[in-house]
C-alpha cells in the first residue's frame, strides 16, 4: 500500500511539474518571448552566482564533516606515506587555488555579463600574451609536481633495504595467503601444478616424474599462514605478490600503497611501518583498530569481502610469534609423535631439517 | 554601404526562396519515402543521429537505474527492498536484497553501457551524424549506406548486450575493463559463463559499428566541405568530432585484437593472457589449469590503449559543442580558435600515449610508468588552455541562458572540478595510494560521466530545434539542468573524501572493515541524491518526447542569430538539408559582435569595409 502511495505521490509531483512547465510556456507566448526570455535571464544569472556563494561554502562544510575520517586526519602509518601525504597536501594547494580562482571566474563572468538591453559584447577572437602566459604557468606548475612524484615514486619502487622481512602474499579467491621463508631465509621453489588439498601454494615437497622437477629441500621449512601476516615496527617489510587465480591488489590503505597481485607474474612492494597496532588504536581512538588488506582490484562476487590483516609488532614480539609456527610441511605431514616430539619441531633449526629429511625419506620409500 | 544592403537584401530573398519551396521539396524529391525507408533504414544523416541518440537515451535510463538500483545496496545495504524481488526475480534479489552477483553485473553493466552505448554511441553518433554535413555543408555523409549500417551494427550489439541481462548465470559482472583472467574464466566466476560471451560479442560488434562511422565521418569532413569552407573555418564542433572519429579509427582495432585474443583464450585453449592459474571451487573451469606463459598485463596495454582514448572519444564531441554553444550565446567569437584547434590536436596526439597511466599498480617497470607520468600531466597543459579560453570567451560578452547554455556552463565547472584531481592520479606516486578507491570514481565520474552528459544535454537542448522543428520547454529545461547540477556535485564532491580514506571501489558492503566503514550515513545520502537527480532525467525524457509532437513550433530558420550553415537550411530540412544550391562560405564562424553587427553568418560575403577575416 505504501509503495502505492509513494508511487502516486511521485506521479502527482511530475504531473505538477509539467503543469507549472507548460503555464510558464504559455505566459511566455502572452508576455511576449522576448521579455520573459530576459526574466528567465536574470533568474538564471542569478542563480549562477548563489551557486558560487553557496558551492564554495559547501566545499568547505564537506571538508569539515568528512576530514576527519581521511586517512590525512591523523599519521601516516609507514614511513613512505609521509611522503604521500606531504605530497597530496602540495597538490591540494596547487589544484585549490587553480580550483578556487577558475570556478569564481566562470560563475562570476556568468553572473557580470548576463545580456543586458545596451551592452555591447566585446569583439575578442584571440591574444597571444595571454595565451602564452596560461600556457607556461600550467607548464611550470605541473613540471614541479612531476619532480617531486617522480622522486617519490623512485623512491616507493626502489630495491628493499636488505634487512627487509620478506613476505610472499598470494591471493586467492577471496582470502589471503602468506609466506614466510622459514628458518633458512631462503622460499623454496613452488610450481601451480603442485596445489592440493594440502599444499595450498603448491610447493614443491616432491620429485615429480611427470613435471620433470625435483623435491626443493628450502621449500620444506616455509612457514605459511593466511589471512593475518605480521610485520615489525621500524623494520622495512617486503612482500613478493602473486596470485593463484584472477587478478587481485594488495590494498594497504593505511601504509598509502598497494601493489596487483598477477597470476604468473610476480610483483613486489615494500614498505616501513612507522606504529604497531597497538599504537595505532590509540592514534585512532578505535580499540577494533586493524591494518587492513582491502583487494583493490575486481576478483569476482567475493571481492568485497577479501579481507587481510597485518599485525605490526616489535621485533622480540615478532621472534616470539615467529618460532611458534610450525612450517607447511610439517603441519601437512606430521611426523609420528614417537620418534620426534612436537616441541622438538619447533625448537631449534637442526631438528627441523631433520624431520624434513626423515618425512622426505618416508615419502620416497612410497 | 550600398552594396552591403544588396547582400543582406540577396541573403533575405534566399531564405524566403528556401521557405517557400519547402513544401514542394518532397514532390521534387526523385524517390518516394516508406515508413521503412524513412523511420527505420534511413539513410539520411539526421535520421541515424536521432537514431543513436534514441538508443543512446534509451541505454541512459537503462545504465542509470542499474546505478540507482547499486547505489540502494551501497546506501541501505540493510534494508529489504521486498517489492524489487516480485519486479526482479530472485536471480537479482533475494530477501528485499541485492545478490552479490547482481550488484556486480549492475556495476559491470552500468560502466560498459554508459561508456560505450550512451557516451559513445548516443553522444558522438549522435552528433557527429546530425552536425557534420549541416555544418560542413553536405547534403549528407560520404556513404550514406555506411552510415546506416553503423546504426544497425550498434542496434544489433544493444539487442545482444540486452539478451545478456537475461541468461541464466547473469550478465557479465567483472567490471567494464574486462581484465582477464576473471573474464577469461569461466569457472572463476558466473558472469564469466555466457553473459561474458554475450558482452564480448556485442562489443565487437559495436567496434564495428563504431569504425564503420569513423570513417565515414573523416572522410566526409575531409572531402565534402562546401565551397568556401577551408578546414581553418570549421566550427569547433566539426574540429572536436574530426579528433574524435580519428582517435576512434586508429584506438578500437586494438581493443578487438584485445577481445579476439581473450575468445582466444576463453573458447580456444590458448594462453594469452593465462599462466600459473589454479581456481578453486568444482564444476567445469576449475582446478588446475593447463595454461603457462601468458601476460594478464597484456591485456591491460591492449585494452587502455583504446581505453584511454576512449575517455577523449568521450570528451572531445562535449569539448566542441561546448565551444560552440558558448560563443553563440555570449553572442562573442570563442576565443583563440587557433589554441583551441591547436589544443584538440595536442590531446589527440596525448591520448594514445598515456594508457599505461591505468596501470601504475600492475607492477610495471618504473622507469616506464615514469614515462606516463610525464605524458599524463603534459595533457593538463591543453585542458587548461582549453579551460582558459572557454573563460575569456565568457568575459565581457552578453550572455543569454539558453538551457543548453546553462549545460554548457555546467560543463566546463565540472571539467574544471574533475580535471583538476586528474593531475593527483596522474602522478604515479599518489595514484599508488588512490587507485581503484572512490576517489577514482569521483574523478572520472565527474570529468567524463558528468562533464560529457552535460555537453550532451547542451547539444540535445540546442540543436533540438533543428532536429524537430520545435523547442524543447524551457522551464523543465531550467529545472532539469539546476537539479542535475547540485545533485552531481551532491553525489561525486563527497566520494573524495572516501577515497582519501581509502575505500576500494567495486564493493558490495563495507561493514566488516574497520578502515572504511564510518561512511554509511554519507552513502546514504550519496544514494538519495541519485535517486533523485535520476528521477529528474525522467523529466528531461517527458520534455524531449512530449516536445516532438507539443513543443512550441520553431518559427524562423535562425532561432539564435547563429553563424553556422545547419541555421541556413529550411527549418524542417528533408534529405539533401539544403533547397537548391548548398550555400558558399566567404568566413568562419565567428563573426560575433564584429564591426558593430551582432553576428555575421558564415554564409555571408565579406565586406570591403570589415577589419579583417578569418
Amino acid at each position: 500500500m505504501s509503495t502505492f502511495f509513494t508511487i502516486a505521490v511521485i506521479v502527482l509531483v511530475f504531473l505538477i511539474i509539467f503543469q507549472i512547465a507548460k503555464a510558464s510556456e504559455y505566459v511566455a507566448v502572452l508576455k511576449g518571448e522576448e521579455k520573459s526570455r530576459k526574466e528567465n535571464n536574470k533568474v538564471n544569472g542569478f542563480f549562477m552566482i548563489t551557486f558560487l556563494i553557496i558551492g564554495l561554502i559547501g566545499v568547505y562544510w564537506c571538508n569539515e564533516l568528512f576530514f576527519g575520517k581521511t586517512l590525512l586526519a591523523h599519521d601516516s602509518a609507514s614511513v613512505q606515506g609521509e611522503k604521500v601525504d606531504s605530497m597530496l597536501k602540495l597538490t591540494v594547494v596547487i589544484t585549490g587555488i587553480v580550483f578556487v580562482l577558475t570556478q569564481v571566474a566562470l560563475f562570476w563572468f556568468a553572473y557580470r555579463f548576463q545580456e543586458k538591453e545596451n551592452a555591447k559584447p566585446f569583439f575578442f577572437p584571440h591574444n597571444n600574451t595571454m595565451e602564452i602566459i596560461w600556457t607556461v604557468i600550467p607548464a611550470i606548475a605541473l613540471t614541479f609536481l612531476v619532480v617531486i612524484g617522480l622522486r617519490n615514486w623512485f623512491s616507493f619502487t626502489s630495491e628493499a633495504p636488505s634487512n627487509a622481512i620478506q613476505v610472499e602474499v598470494t591471493g586467492q579467491q577471496f582470502g589471503w595467503i602468506f609466506r614466510y621463508a622459514g628458518k633458512d631465509k631462503t622460499f623454496g621453489k613452488k610450481y601451480y601444478k603442485y596445489i592440493d588439498g594440502t599444499n595450498s601454494l603448491g610447493l614443491l615437497w616432491k620429485d615429480s616424474a611427470s613435471l620433470n622437477l625435483k623435491d626443493d629441500p628450502a621449500a620444506h621449512d616455509d612457514i605459511v599462514t593466511t589471512q593475518t601476516m605480521y610485520a615489525v615496527k621500524g623494520r622495512p617489510c617486503k612482500l613478493i605478490i602473486g596470485s593463484k587465480d584472477v587478478i587481485h591488489d594488495v590494498g594497504l590503505s593505511a601504509f598509502r600503497l598497494k601493489m596487483d597481485a598477477v597470476p604468473g607474474t610476480p610483483t613486489t612492494l615494500w614498505f616501513t611501518p612507522k606504529y604497531t597496532t597497538k599504537e595505532m588504536k590509540d592514534i585512532t581512538g578505535n580499540p577494533d583498530y586493524e591494518y587492513e588488506i582491502s583487494c583493490d582490484q575486481m576478483c569476482g562476487n567475493g571481492h568485497f569481502g577479501m579481507r587481510g590483516v597485518i599485525k605490526v609488532v616489535s621485533q622480540p614480539e615478532y621472534d616470539v610469534w615467529l618460532s611458534g609456527l610450525t612450517s607447511a610441511y610439517s603441519a601437512a605431514f606430521p611426523a609420528p609423535a614417537t620418534t620426534v616430539p612436537a616441541s622438538a619441531v619447533d625448537s631449534t633449526k637442526k631438528m627441523a631439517a631433520m624431520v624434513s629429511k626423515t618425512v622426505k625419506g618416508a615419502l620416497a620409500k612410497q | 554601404m550600398s552594396n552591403e544592403a544588396v547582400l543582406q537584401t540577396n541573403v533575405e530573398g534566399a531564405v524566403a526562396h528556401g521557405v517557400h519551396h519547402d513544401d514542394e521539396h518532397h514532390e521534387q524529391h526523385h524517390h518516394h519515402e516508406t515508413f521503412i525507408s524513412k523511420y527505420v533504414f534511413s539513410m539520411d544523416h539526421k535520421m541515424i543521429a536521432k537514431q543513436f541518440l534514441i538508443t543512446g537515451m534509451v541505454w541512459a535510463v537503462l545504465g542509470g537505474l542499474m546505478s540507482v538500483l547499486f547505489r540502494l545496496q551501497l546506501g541501505y545495504p540493510d534494508a529489504h527492498f521486498t517489492f524489487l524481488e516480485d519486479i526482479l526475480g530472485k536471480f537479482w534479489v533475494q530477501d528485499g536484497k541485492i545478490t552479490p552477483q547482481a550488484y556486480y553485473a549492475l556495476v559491470t553493466t552500468h560502466g560498459t553501457v554508459l561508456v560505450f552505448f550512451v557516451l559513445t554511441a548516443g553522444l558522438s553518433g549522435t552528433f557527429a551524424n546530425f552536425l557534420i554535413p549541416l555544418q560542413v555543408g553536405a547534403r549528407d555523409m560520404a556513404s550514406p549506406f555506411m552510415n546506416m549500417l553503423s546504426y544497425w551494427f550498434f542496434f544489433l550489439a544493444s539487442v545482444i548486450m540486452l539478451s545478456s541481462i537475461f541468461v541464466e548465470t547473469g550478465p557479465f559482472s567483472g567490471g567494464w575493463t574486462a581484465y582477464p583472467p576473471l573474464s577469461a574464466l569461466r569457472g572463476a566466476s558466473p558472469g564469466s559463463g555466457t553473459g561474458m560471451d554475450l558482452w564480448i560479442i556485442a562489443m565487437a560488434l559495436f567496434v564495428v559499428s563504431s569504425l564503420l562511422g569513423g570513417l565515414n565521418y573523416i572522410a566526409t569532413i575531409l572531402n565534402m566541405r562546401t565551397k568556401g569552407m577551408s578546414m581553418t573555418r570549421l566550427p569547433l564542433t566539426i574540429w572536436a568530432l574530426f579528433f574524435t572519429a580519428v582517435l576512434g579509427v586508429l584506438s578500437f582495432p586494438v581493443l578487438l585484437s584485445g577481445f579476439i585474443l581473450l575468445i582466444f583464450d576463453r573458447n580456444f585453449g590458448t594462453s594469452f593472457y593465462l599462466s600459473d592459474i589454479f581456481v578453486q571451487g568444482s564444476g567445469p573451469g576449475t582446478g588446475i589449469l593447463p595454461n603457462e606463459g601468458g601476460n594478464a598485463i597484456l591485456f591491460q596495454h591492449l585494452f587502455w590503449f583504446l581505453g584511454h582514448p576512449e575517455v577523449y572519444i568521450i570528451l572531445l564531441p562535449a569539448m566542441g559543442m561546448v565551444s560552440e554553444i558558448l560563443s553563440v550565446n555570449s553572442r562573442k567569437p570563442i576565443f583563440g580558435y587557433m589554441a583551441m584547434v591547436g589544443s584538440l590536436f595536442a590531446i589527440a596526439i596525448l591520448a594514445f600515449l598515456v594508457w599505461a597511466h591505468h596501470m601504475f599498480v600492475t607492477g610495471l617497470n618504473p622507469f616506464l610508468g615514469s614515462i606516463f607520468v610525464l605524458l599524463t600531466l603534459l595533457i593538463a597543459v591543453p585542458s587548461a588552455i582549453k579551460v582558459f579560453n572557454w573563460l575569456t570567451t565568457l568575459w565581457r560578452g552578453n550572455i543569454r541562458f539558453t538551457p543548453a547554455m546553462m549545460f554548457a556552463i555546467g560543463f566546463v565547472s565540472l571539467f574544471i572540478s574533475g580535471g583538476l584531481t586528474g593531475i593527483w592520479l596522474g602522478n604515479s606516486a599518489l595514484d599508488i595510494h588512490l587507485h581503484d578507491t572512490y576517489f577514482v570514481i569521483a574523478h572520472f565520474h565527474i570529468v567524463m560521466g558528468v562533464a560529457s552528459m552535460f555537453g550532451m544535454f547542451a547539444g540535445i537542448y540546442h540543436w533540438y530545434p533543428k532536429m524537430y522543428g520545435r523547442y524543447l520547454n524551457n522551464t523543465l529545461g531550467y529545472m532539469h539542468f539546476w537539479i542535475t547540477m547540485i545533485g552531481a556535485y551532491l553525489i561525486f564532491w563527497p566520494m573524495h573524501y572516501e577515497g582519501l580514506a581509502g575505500m576500494p571501489r567495486r564493493y558490495y558492503d563495507y561493514s566488516i572493515w574497520e578502515s572504511f566503514k564510518q561512511f554509511g550515513g554519507l552513502n546514504q545520502f550519496i544514494s538519495t541524491v541519485a535517486l533523485i537527480v535520476f528521477a529528474t532525467q525522467l523529466l528531461f525524457l517527458f520534455n524531449f518526447f512530449y516536445s516532438i509532437w507539443k513543443g512550441r513550433k520553431v518559427t524562423s530558420k535562425n532561432p539564435y542569430n547563429s553563424n553556422t550553415l545547419e541555421w541556413t537550411t529550411p527549418i524542417n530540412p528533408g534529405h539533401g538539408n539544403w533547397v537548391g544550391e548548398i550555400p558558399e562560405v566567404h568566413r568562419w564562424a565567428y563573426d560575433y559582435a564584429k564591426d558593430g553587427k551582432e553576428f555575421v553568418p558564415q554564409n555571408v560575403p565579406i565586406d570591403p569595409n570589415e577589419s579583417s577575416h578569418h
